[in-house]
């Protein structure tokens, strides 16, 4: 690499860390802010006692996963990468194999030049690609509205929930049931005994999680110990 | 009427607009992160048609998981209508993330589902708080130590590899989703009296029939190599748990 070259990544490399700590910046006070926007113009502000205390018990568990998100995928990503990724969301699902693929295409390798420039245009791309099918798809789906609100359709929508952990415990499930018998067999048991608890069903996720952490963690010690 | 009376508000034009802007804002970083990328690829002397075979790769790519992505939009602009759901999925958030964080919100404001019919305007605002306040992490890691991190990793991109890290990452997820099932299997045994078994059997239905096309998705996917299925498991499976929510409903 000549000296030229090395100039043109210094500077690069500074004004990426610029902009993307402004636009990074500027995204959260927008994220942060909307509800409040729309609180105004709903006519009623976000509960924070509310928010708090959801926080303290789902929000713990989505921070946590973000910090692993942040250590194990800006490496993969670059500098340029990592702030749009983390701006644009959708990561394991797209983000992080697009980028992969990209990369694998043109054989660049993780920390070279090259492949902080390759995976900066890939989730330039992805994102892009995203925001344009999704606007177009939602232009297509006003006028559907009435259908989408339609009694019928109700409990369909108010069964999304269920729906989600449906498809997300057979996919955690399949592989480690040795992990999963234990809480799952837990919870239901005290939900049956308390079952005024399902109300705060958030909160029990930190001792359903505690008992998986822990099985999961003597089974590694385990398998460590037979290596 | 309070279930249609609100949902026509969230579903407003002043919410396109708020929700509208901050897509669109994001929509200009990612050309101007793209834009400059490619320009310094090639004052670097990287080769141009490499650069765009990646650009043409990555569109074609990102065709299907968007769609994907816009199912989940569907999935969810029953309870939040649709700009809400748009923005979360369009720049920010993930499906199954914003469906688990609403739900956490939901109950904390006394709501017994995340469902349009309980929906009040203060209820709203505090789940599109705690979206936004549970996700915004990851940027503000970016902020305060993307330049250090990946400074210091320098020519070694780091492998990935989290060792227990990594395992108690799905141990958590595996507790999170038991708390959730459990807690459909206790309130439909014990909700109208302990050991009745005559509680509400509709969400243990929905989320089996979602597990099993679940099932049939990953079986599609790993042995009949069809990929691109993956794109569609999450939100496919939900629908599919949803439809049988109708017909249950239905007869």
């Amino acid at each position: 690499m000549d000296n030229n070259n090395n100039a043109v990544w210094e500077k690069y490399s500074k004004s990426t860390h610029i902009l993307g700590r402004a636009v990074s910046a500027i995204t959260v006070i927008m994220l942060v802010g909307a509800p409040f926007l729309i609180g105004k113009y709903l006519g009623a502000f976000p509960d924070i006692g509310a928010t708090a205390k959801a926080f303290f018990s789902v929000g713990i568990v989505w921070t946590v996963s973000s910090v692993a998100e942040f250590l194990i995928y800006t490496p993969m990503l670059g500098s340029g990468g990592g702030y749009l990724a983390f701006i644009t969301g959708n990561l394991i699902n797209m983000k992080i194999p697009c980028a992969v693929t990209a990369r694998d295409m043109v054989g660049a390798k993780s920390g070279t030049k090259e492949n902080e420039i390759i995976s900066t245009l890939s989730i330039a791309t992805s994102s892009l690609v995203t925001i344009l099918v999704l606007a177009v798809g939602v232009i297509a789906l006003t006028p559907l509205q009435p259908v989408l609100q339609s009694p019928t359709l109700q409990p369909a929508f108010d069964s999304v929930v269920p729906a989600l952990f449906g498809a997300m415990a057979y996919k955690y499930y399949r592989k480690n049931m040795s992990i999963a018998v234990a809480p799952l067999v837990v919870m239901s048991v005290l939900f049956m005994l308390v079952p005024s608890l399902v109300g705060s069903t958030s909160f029990m996720i930190i001792p359903a999680g505690a008992i998986a952490i822990g099985i999961s963690y003597y089974i590694y010690k385990k398998n460590k110990g037979a290596e | 009427m309070q279930g249609a009376s609100i949902l026509s508000k969230l579903n407003s034009a002043p919410m396109y607009l708020i929700c509208g802007a901050i897509v669109a804002f994001v929509a200009v970083v990612c050309v101007i992160f793209l834009i400059r990328a490619y320009r310094a690829g090639k004052a670097l002397g990287m080769d141009t048609t490499k650069m765009k075979r990646v650009i043409v790769s990555s569109a074609t790519f990102s065709v299907l998981p968007s769609v994907g992505i816009l199912l989940g939009v569907i999935a969810l602009s029953g309870s939040l209508g649709i700009p809400w759901p748009w923005l979360r999925l369009s720049v920010i958030g993930a499906l199954h993330y914003e469906t688990q964080v609403a739900q956490a919100a939901a109950e904390q404001v006394g709501m017994a589902k995340l469902s349009a019919s309980e929906m009040t305007p203060q209820s709203f605002a505090t789940i599109a708080l705690l979206m936004s306040v549970c996700i915004m992490w990851g940027m503000v890691l970016s902020i305060f130590f993307n330049k250090k991190y990946t400074k210091k990793l320098g020519s070694d991109g780091g492998s990935g590899k989290a060792g227990f890290g990594d395992k108690a990452m799905t141990a958590m997820f595996i507790g999170l989703v038991s708390a959730y099932i459990g807690s459909y299997i206790g309130s439909f045994v014990s909700n109208d009296g302990l050991f009745s078994f005559s509680g509400d059997y509709l969400p243990l239905i929905v989320a089996a029939a979602s597990a099993i096309v679940m099932a049939l998705f990953v079986f599609l996917g790993e042995k009949k190599k069809l990929a691109w299925v993956d794109n569609f498991s999450i939100a496919g499976s939900m629908i599919a748990g949803m439809a049988v929510a109708v017909l249950v409903k239905a007869l």
